[in-house]
């Protein structure tokens, strides 16, 4: 069975774009005719501080408000979320749902200390570890495409929302709803031309970290697990 | 949108209108008046994907406000301040920001008494800061419409959403509604007003919404079209008419009891209070006729009934949809709209065959259990069950709720 609705607890540090990526995912179930709701943390947001982003989606309807405290998935977009307590949440799987999935950006598996290492075979959690910072630097040239890499392998994971809702909520979040892409470009100034010259670029780059990510979890078997997540 | 809300003034100018407001052309004044009947349940509506103050903000713009006062309070300012946004566009006639609540909320009785439709917003500590005024609202008969964003007003300090400051509003004599999400903020503030200034109810009325949660968080509002407004207030068909330069200020103002004996003083105040009151209850047609009554009932038939209001009604429903689609049970659900009058027969007669009763809150004094027992005293043999409750503005987790309802099963580690 294919289940509806899935709560996820985003965690990274300031400047990663960890409420970005919420808004993409967010955004992304609705285009593609489901729901979602989204919640950032909301307190001292600033650069290296811990930020967390809490988002449902579904093909239901949903009525929680408010932060998740017990996700089926967890995101944490930086290594120090775990090695550095750098979270509102200790420990970083605090929470979590009985065969819930926890997708960490890590080039390798971080040594966990005993207790957590049991506390999550008993959840009987799935722990993926994507290269999302690499990827970002591989396809993109930048660290700041991390989160497009996170998301990508989510939306891989999940099932929801698809590749190409994900691109309309990329676009609709960097160039507004309603832009047209490919008309009245005439009637902008030299000045506009320029930027959305380069936005055309940064669209492109992150639809390639989304992709790549993508391809990453679907290539290591991650889909898979998608169906076990339960609310 | 204009953002340059506030207008720079400088020492000695001459202060003017905004140059947009209510200008020949804009679109304020283009807005037609229509009957609250069509603005609630005739005119089209389009889906919009807004946040609680957004939601309020076109409430406001539709509302035909008169005059919109404010000092700003987190979660409240972001509403307030788009009425200054629409101060600027010419929707609100008149806007300025008090000094603090004591001064708004004693400004926004004047305003009231003058005959002008009025509205301000606060939030937890500011709420509580301009109570003394809130509370002697209701007796001098002034409709007026009070958005509350709940947030913590007890230490340790916290902006969080934290309804307790309800607890201290429920007897000042204010009719009050309790938003559930961002559509009900819309509804309820649109048609507060209405209720507020008939002639038989001719009392404030607050509208109050868990902050953040509804006010900084999106959701789906149904809207009316912008180009129509509310008919204006109708100062001169309430309990009290309106102070102007012909009608002398009421006489509760002008002869005050104090200047009298104690005996005339007690016996004024007596059936002053007692009409504040009659007032509050006949209040319910309206509640009734326009906001689908004081409560909504989900499966009346259950053993098992949650009665909440607020957002604690948004993650009861996600519990009940949860208890029958995964374990096939079916739970009740009372969402009460209005805390003032408080639904009491209507509660006697849903929970007459339950056996179990919880009071889910966002508060650690559990008012809405007290005010439950209060009116099922006497009616009902089922246990009431104080909880389950978050403390400091946390949401309320509907693992916590299924726990309360199936105490032997597991919802979390």
């Amino acid at each position: 069975m294919n289940k509806k609705r899935f709560n996820i607890r985003m965690a990274g540090i300031g400047g990663q774009g960890v409420v970005t990526a919420s808004h993409i995912l967010s955004n992304g179930m609705v285009i593609m005719g489901g729901e979602s709701t989204l919640v950032p943390f909301f307190g001292s947001e600033k650069r290296l501080a811990p930020v967390e982003s809490y988002v449902r989606i579904a093909h239901g309807k949903i009525y929680e408000i408010g932060e998740i405290i017990y996700p089926n998935v967890i995101m944490i977009f930086h290594p120090q979320v775990i090695t550095h307590g750098k979270s509102y949440t200790m420990p970083f799987y605090s929470g979590l749902k009985p065969d819930g999935v926890v997708l960490i950006n890590s080039d390798q598996p971080i040594n966990l200390v005993a207790d957590e290492v049991r506390e999550l075979e008993e959840r009987n959690a799935h722990i993926y570890y994507l290269p999302a910072t690499t990827i970002a630097r591989e396809k993109a040239d930048t660290d700041l495409a991390t989160n497009m890499a996170m998301v990508g392998a989510i939306s891989a994971i999940m099932g929801i929302p698809d590749l190409p809702s994900l691109e309309q909520s990329v676009k609709e979040r960097f160039l507004g709803k309603g832009f047209v892409v490919s008309g009245g470009t005439a009637a902008l100034d030299n000045v506009i031309e320029r930027k959305f010259a380069k936005k055309e670029q940064l669209l492109k780059k992150n639809m390639e970290v989304i992709s790549a990510a993508y391809n990453y979890a679907i290539e290591h078997g991650w889909a898979e697990h998608r169906q076990t997540a339960t609310v | 949108m204009a953002d340059s809300a506030g207008v720079e003034v400088k020492p000695g100018a001459t202060v003017q209108a905004p140059p947009q407001a209510a200008s020949a052309g804009s679109e304020a004044s283009r807005q037609r008046v229509v009957s609250p009947e069509y603005m609630f349940f005739e005119a089209p509506r389009e889906r919009a994907f807004i946040t609680g103050s957004e939601a309020a903000k076109e409430a406001i713009r539709r509302a035909n406000v008169d005059i919109a006062i404010s000092y700003p309070i987190t979660p409240q300012s972001e509403t307030m301040q788009q009425v200054g946004a629409l101060w600027a566009e010419g929707y609100v006639k008149e806007y300025y920001r008090g000094e603090e609540e004591f001064g708004v909320m004693s400004a926004i009785a004047g305003a009231s008494r003058s005959g002008a439709r009025s509205l301000t917003a606060t939030a937890g500590p500011g709420l509580m800061r301009g109570m003394e005024v809130v509370a002697s609202w209701p007796g001098g008969r002034m409709p007026l419409v009070l958005l509350i964003m709940c947030r913590v007003i007890n230490a340790p300090l916290s902006i969080q959403p934290d309804n307790a400051e309800l607890a201290y509003l429920l007897n000042s004599g204010n009719i009050i509604f309790h938003a559930e999400n961002q559509q009900d903020f819309f509804d309820y503030s649109l048609k507060a007003f209405i209720i507020s200034e008939k002639p038989e109810v001719t009392l404030p009325v607050a509208v109050a919404v868990d902050g953040f949660f509804v006010t900084h968080a999106r959701g789906y509002v149904m809207l009316p079209p912008s180009d129509i407004k509310l008919t204006p207030r109708d100062p001169y068909h309430e309990a009290i008419p309106a102070m102007d330069n012909e009608n002398p200020p009421a006489r509760i103002s002008r002869d005050a009891p104090i200047q009298k004996s104690n005996f005339i003083s007690y016996h004024v105040h007596a059936s002053w209070q007692q009409e504040v009151w009659a007032a509050v209850e006949r209040s319910r047609k309206y509640i009734d006729k326009y906001m689908g009554g004081l409560v909504e009932i989900v499966n009346p038939d259950a053993e098992t009934i949650i009665v909440a209001s607020g957002s604690a009604v948004s993650q009861s429903r996600e519990a009940v949809r949860q208890a029958e689609e995964d374990l096939g049970e079916r739970i009740g659900l009372i969402k009460v709209r209005s805390l003032r009058p408080f639904p009491t027969r209507e509660l006697r007669e849903a929970c007459k065959n339950a056996k179990r009763i919880l009071v889910p809150e966002f508060n650690c004094v559990g008012w809405l259990h007290r005010e439950v027992c209060t009116a099922l005293y006497g009616y009902s043999n089922a246990e009431i069950i104080p909880g389950p409750r978050v403390f400091g503005g946390i949401s309320l987790p509907t693992e916590m709720i299924l726990q309360y309802i199936f105490p032997d099963k597991k919802f979390a580690f």
